[in-house]
């Protein structure tokens, strides 16, 4: 039973699952602090709109989920410096029309009855090497114009107005982070599908909360808590034969259950 | 209305219309190096508002914000997250966007009364130590304004006077401006060289002395905090001359 470690699809899966995790845990951390949880699963229900449109038209499911996801980001950018509507109510707009429109577009191509539970929860041990592939290169570009933004992003995410009193260009570093965030979704989308995506980008940054005292801490923390879910969640896929994508969720869920009880670290 | 000036930080005529609604009407300010300018005005005065036209963070409909280029400002702003999500300690929240050395940030520390808060977490901090905290924050800027919007909030009563005191040493020291906003209004009125009451538009202003006793100031504030002031100021009025009592009344309604 043990060789099913050593078999090529799930050591694909694996480094996938990790590559994934080494930027989730950050950015994750920004998503959390910013209270940008709802934006983030807005993106990714965008994400799904541009896998339906690259089955229709054959182009790159992960093109046509950065596309949509970066259209969608810039939108919400516009609509929210409009001012028409709450922030929350034109995530809910967006997130739902672009679900809707996502399903129906796959609709179109797989038919009616197509059975989407592969988008939702994606098909890690399905990975080609590469998918692996574009999941290192995406993250590596994510985690390197993170790193750029590293500072003002924090000061903004402490305090909107005082950094932009204090001279950072808040509307540059916001705009790069809502594209890294549309970035990172699409690499993950075809894999880990989209209700992973937000889970692994919220619960182990919220659980890492507890358990640092800076913000490097706390991204590294979040990091290897996200790989650890993502190992966990693959064995029980593998031993106990629970539905990888959410075995993976629910391992980052107890783990932050488990901070809970541990006192809080600052 | 020209005036001669050798102003910091003015407002000319600054309006401000959103959503059909006139938020900001007209206002005209000055502040001047070592003075302090205290805006006053009850709830939804756009005191905070004015505050943001003043610092940039928010474009006017009307008029103008006049300050020197490359003026140096220290801004403490009103709402600071009671709970931040970032986990922070003192030391890194003094240097979020400045790259302070560990003298400054040390001296900053003590000359607002609180070396000892240097690795404490920012969560914990009461409300008295957090405003010290931030106003130090502002001081590593070496400010030629300084911007204070409510400086005493969450701080309790003790705590008040304790922290007027350390602006006005501050002003003394450093010979800044200071453009404070407060509801506050006994200390206020002990230490501030203009009051400016703001209800939308300009009410009322000048020295402390001449702001309580306009009619503009017992409309909005009620006779009796009137009377009150007048009974603290007189208690305090060592401090005040007639230098500033410029008394402006040309408000329109």
């Amino acid at each position: 039973m043990l060789d099913i470690i050593t078999q090529p699809f799930f050591q694909r899966a694996l480094l996938a699952g990790l590559g994934l995790a080494s930027v989730a845990g950050p950015v994750g951390c920004f998503i959390v602090w910013r209270r940008m949880a709802y934006f983030g699963e807005t993106l990714a229900h965008s994400g799904l709109f541009g896998v339906g449109l690259g089955l229709l038209l054959g182009f790159s499911l992960t093109l046509g989920a950065a596309a949509t996801g970066i259209a969608v980001a810039l939108l919400l950018v516009l609509l929210k410096s409009q001012r028409v509507l709450a922030t929350d109510t034109l995530l809910g707009i967006l997130s739902h029309s672009s679900l809707a429109l996502g399903i129906v577009t796959i609709g179109l191509v797989t038919g009616a009855a197509g059975d989407h539970m592969d988008l939702l929860f994606g098909d890690i041990l399905t990975v080609s090497w590469r998918d692996v592939t574009v999941v290192w290169v995406g993250a590596a570009v994510v985690l390197l114009v993170l790193g750029i933004l590293w500072r003002d992003l924090i000061a903004i995410s402490v305090h909107e107005d005082l950094a932009q009193a204090e001279g950072v260009n808040v509307k540059r570093v916001e705009l790069g982070f809502v594209l890294l965030i549309a970035l990172m979704t699409a690499i993950s989308m075809k894999i880990v599908g989209l209700l992973l995506i937000t889970a692994l980008l919220v619960i182990p940054a919220a659980a890492a909360r507890r358990l640092s005292k800076t913000p490097e801490q706390m991204a590294l923390i979040a990091a290897a808590i996200a790989a650890i879910s993502v190992a966990a969640g693959l064995l029980l896929s593998a031993f106990a034969n629970m539905v990888t994508g959410p075995a993976i969720v629910l391992s980052a869920g107890s783990f932050f259950v488990l901070t809970l009880f541990r006192r809080q670290a600052s | 209305m020209l005036k001669v000036t050798n102003a910091i930080l003015s407002a000319r005529e600054a309006t401000l219309v959103i959503g059909g609604r006139t938020i900001l009407d007209r206002v005209t300010l000055d502040v001047r190096p070592n003075e302090i300018v205290t805006i006053i005005g009850p709830n939804g005065a756009g005191k905070s508002t004015l505050v943001r036209c003043l610092l940039g963070l928010q474009p006017l409909t009307s008029g103008e914000i006049v300050k020197p280029k490359g003026l140096r400002v220290g801004y403490v702003p009103q709402r600071f997250p009671q709970t931040p999500n970032v986990p922070l300690d003192v030391r890194r929240l003094l240097s979020l966007t400045l790259k302070p050395t560990e003298q400054e940030i040390d001296a900053a520390l003590a000359e607002t009364g609180i070396p000892h808060l240097k690795t404490a977490d920012v969560a914990r901090l009461s409300g008295g130590e957090l405003q010290r905290a931030l106003l130090a924050r502002a001081l590593l800027r070496k400010p030629e304004l300084l911007v204070l919007d409510e400086p005493v909030q969450a701080v309790d009563f003790m705590g008040e006077a304790r922290m007027y005191e350390l602006i006005s040493e501050v002003r003394k020291r450093h010979h800044c401006g200071i453009l404070m906003v407060s509801h506050d209004l006994h200390m206020v009125m002990a230490e501030s060289d203009h009051v400016i009451c703001l209800n939308g538009h300009v009410c009322c202003e000048g020295g402390p002395t001449t702001v309580q006793q306009d009619p503009e100031f017992a409309k909005l504030f009620g006779p009796s905090a009137a009377r009150m002031i007048a009974a603290y100021t007189h208690h305090h009025d060592h401090e005040h001359d007639c230098a500033h009592d410029h008394h402006r009344h040309d408000h329109r309604h």
